[in-house]
């Protein structure tokens, strides 16, 4: 049978803001079903995001929604996880959003290790204010503020949670629309921070610029680039350059913040 | 019954009066000289199962309070100097998304780092227009450690009825200053709550302007589910660019606060009847104006203060009623001349206005006072 969407989403505000042949659309379904393989309580579950055409996707769906200021998600939302520690929280947002301008409250979330799923939609650019560079875009690569390629090195988003202290790190392809749900719904169960990293298109402000003329040509890449992780542990470096590592990446128990913090309440209070 | 009495630090009665109006979520990060807000509620919050988190900025502390707050929680931050420009961006997303909030200042020398110990008043436009765009603004300027607890229990009243953020703001010289206050029981003053949506949830409107200024707002968690956007919204929260909806919704944000006037401003009037001059003056810098006020009045000079607890809004009908009766009026303040500008708008030439400033780190003395009263008299 048919995934009936529609259960998830608002009536009345689709159509979405995202052009044709944007990756954040696969996202979404993903998102929806994997907050359905997880029985997710509506009332229960916050989803929260920045700014940016990522960001955007809170607005569209029938959860607790925030749409914050840029950058600033992952801050709100562990307010709203400590406050209220029963309630689901996730984070969605764009690369720029999540690493750039939002990059403190990203490691620091990380390292609280605060139980939320982060689902990072990383399309190597700022697709919302019209293709200037972010720090995902790959080196050499056009944007509309790296006329002559760009010249900055890039963050590997995996790594960098994982060196933050997340204890749940996976990634995948919008390519791999499959596998989009069933690495968040692994991250909704897991307590922790959950950093979900999804490789996906902006047609309209990466690809024109940079020899991706069609969709269909930035999926074939991400195809043909991704390797999963059980495959890359038997690669020597050399043949992982250029490569995307897809699955999960990072998998630890650590104690979760607002468990953490209840210990502080008893402690306070004598118990 | 004997009151509870104590010794305490502006900034601790700040945070002993939050506790006392339900505050159950602090986040913050540490700055002179306001830390000692956070100090105290790191000890004191989870006492009553409280959160208290310092959280990796000032931006990130704004944040995780304004999430607290949609889950109904009450909240606060506090900050100071280059933490307060900090906040200013999420200052404003308070003011959209209409979410209560209260923020203490506690003042120090700027711009930049400025002078982290020392006290000044140069943050009181900042309150008023700090963050970008049109908006309502309250702000709160207490004088004595017993006066910072009850307004900064009054600040959560204020956020709480009027769905905004709320500034109390201290200064170097008053935050850190100890006095003994009388700790009221519980009960003793008035303590608000948010309203609480009377609609059920599928016809709930978190930003209804048909049930009033103030639509009431539910709790992220309590089975209202509905969206909140920084961008200009329609009534349902969503956003929108349909030009009436846009002009519609930031009117009703500045008209709940102007027509709210009377019950939000607040201020003291000391020997005024007769005064020919008037001395208007807030916070720390009051309490030398009420010295000067003494003295001159024992001199023959007919001299009275003016003090504004609410500033902002300012008290524009009252001050422009006191300007057609005295013959002058002196703003002493501890900056570049702020509060006179505001003065001088309200009052129309209508007297003479004259300014005090002072930003060398020390406070303006009740002599300087009474010295430029003579001179304008
Ligand atoms: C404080 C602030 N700075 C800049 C902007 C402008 N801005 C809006 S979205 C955006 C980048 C969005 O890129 P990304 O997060 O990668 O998401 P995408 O649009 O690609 O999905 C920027 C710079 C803003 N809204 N706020
Ligand atoms: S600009 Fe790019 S990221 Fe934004 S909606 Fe269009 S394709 Fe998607």
């Amino acid at each position: 049978m048919a995934f009936n969407y529609e259960q998830y989403l608002r009536p009345g505000k689709l159509p979405h803001i995202w052009c044709p042949g944007c990756g954040h659309g696969i996202v979404l379904k993903g998102l929806l079903r994997a907050m359905d393989a997880c029985h997710l309580d509506k009332d229960r579950t916050a989803v929260v995001s920045g700014i940016g055409c990522a960001s955007r996707l809170p607005g569209y769906v029938d959860f607790n929604t925030l749409h914050t200021a840029h950058g600033r998600a992952a801050a709100f939302a562990t307010g709203i996880k400590l406050a209220r520690p029963e309630m689901t929280v996730l984070v969605v947002g764009g690369d720029g959003d999540g690493v750039a301008i939002g990059g403190n409250h990203f490691i620091h979330a990380c390292r609280r290790n605060i139980d939320m799923t982060y689902v990072l939609c990383n399309n190597y650019i700022y697709g919302m204010t019209g293709g200037q560079f972010s720090p995902c875009t790959p080196m050499g690569d056009k944007a509309s503020t790296t006329p002559y390629g760009n010249p900055d090195p890039t963050f590997d988003i995996a790594k960098l949670a994982i060196g933050a202290g997340a204890t749940f790190v996976a990634r995948t392809t919008a390519f791999h629309a499959t596998q989009i749900d069933k690495l968040i719904a692994e991250g909704i169960r897991h307590k922790g921070m959950s950093v979900i990293e999804v490789l996906d298109d902006c047609p309209t402000a990466f690809g024109r610029r940079n020899k991706f003329r069609s969709v269909v040509e930035m999926m074939k890449r991400f195809k043909e680039t991704a390797v999963p992780a059980a495959t890359a542990a038997k690669m020597s470096a050399e043949e992982l350059q250029g490569k995307i590592v897809t699955g999960i990446l990072h998998r630890e128990e650590r104690p979760e913040y607002c468990e953490q913090y209840q210990q502080v309440i008893d402690r306070a209070r004598g118990a | 019954m004997a009151k509870k009495v104590a010794l305490l630090q502006g900034n601790e009665a700040s945070a002993y009066g939050a506790l006392y109006a339900g505050c159950r979520f602090f986040g913050g990060y540490p700055i002179t000289p306001s830390t000692e807000v956070a100090e105290v509620m790191a000890v004191e919050l989870p006492k009553v199962g409280g959160k208290f988190i310092q959280m990796e900025d000032e931006i990130g502390a704004m944040a995780s309070i304004l999430g607290a707050s949609l889950t109904g929680a009450k909240v606060l931050t506090a900050s100071s100097g280059p933490g307060m420009s900090l906040k200013q961006e999420l200052i404003g997303y308070a003011c959209i998304a209409e979410i209560p909030c209260v923020i203490v200042n506690v003042m120090r020398g700027g711009p930049s780092t400025g002078m982290p110990t020392g006290p000044s008043q140069s943050d009181i436009m900042q309150a008023r227009w700090g963050t970008h765009g049109d908006h309502p603004t309250i702000a709160l300027v207490p004088a004595s450690c017993q006066e910072i607890f009850t307004e900064t229990v009054r600040a959560f009243n204020l956020a709480e009825i009027y769905r905004m953020p709320v500034q109390v703001l201290l200064d170097e010289i008053n935050g850190h200053m100890r006095e003994r206050i009388e700790l009221p029981e519980p009960g003793e003053l008035e303590v608000l709550d948010r309203a609480a949506p009377s609609v059920p949830p599928e016809q709930y409107l978190p930003f209804d302007p048909s049930v009033g200024d103030v639509p009431p707002l539910a709790a992220f968690g309590s089975g209202y589910r509905f969206h909140v956007t920084g961008l200009n919204k329609a009534p349902d929260g969503f956003p929108t660019t349909r030009a009436e909806l846009v002009d519609a919704e930031e009117r009703r944000q500045l008209r709940k606060i102007e027509a709210a006037r009377d019950l939000i401003e607040k201020n003291e009037e000391y020997l005024l009847d007769d005064a020919e001059v008037a001395v208007i003056a807030f916070g720390t810098i009051s309490r030398s104006a009420r010295h000067a006020v003494n003295a001159l009045r024992e001199q023959g000079i007919k001299a009275g203060l003016f003090r504004p607890i609410t500033l902002w809004p300012f008290p524009e009908r009252r001050v422009a009623e006191l300007a057609k009766q005295v013959k002058g009026m002196l703003v002493p303040e501890m900056n570049l001349g702020q509060l006179v500008l505001e003065v001088e708008r309200v009052v129309k030439g209508a007297c003479s206005v004259s300014s005090l400033t002072r930003v060398d780190g020390e406070p303006i003395t009740p002599d300087q006072i009474m010295e430029q009263i003579r001179e304008v008299c």
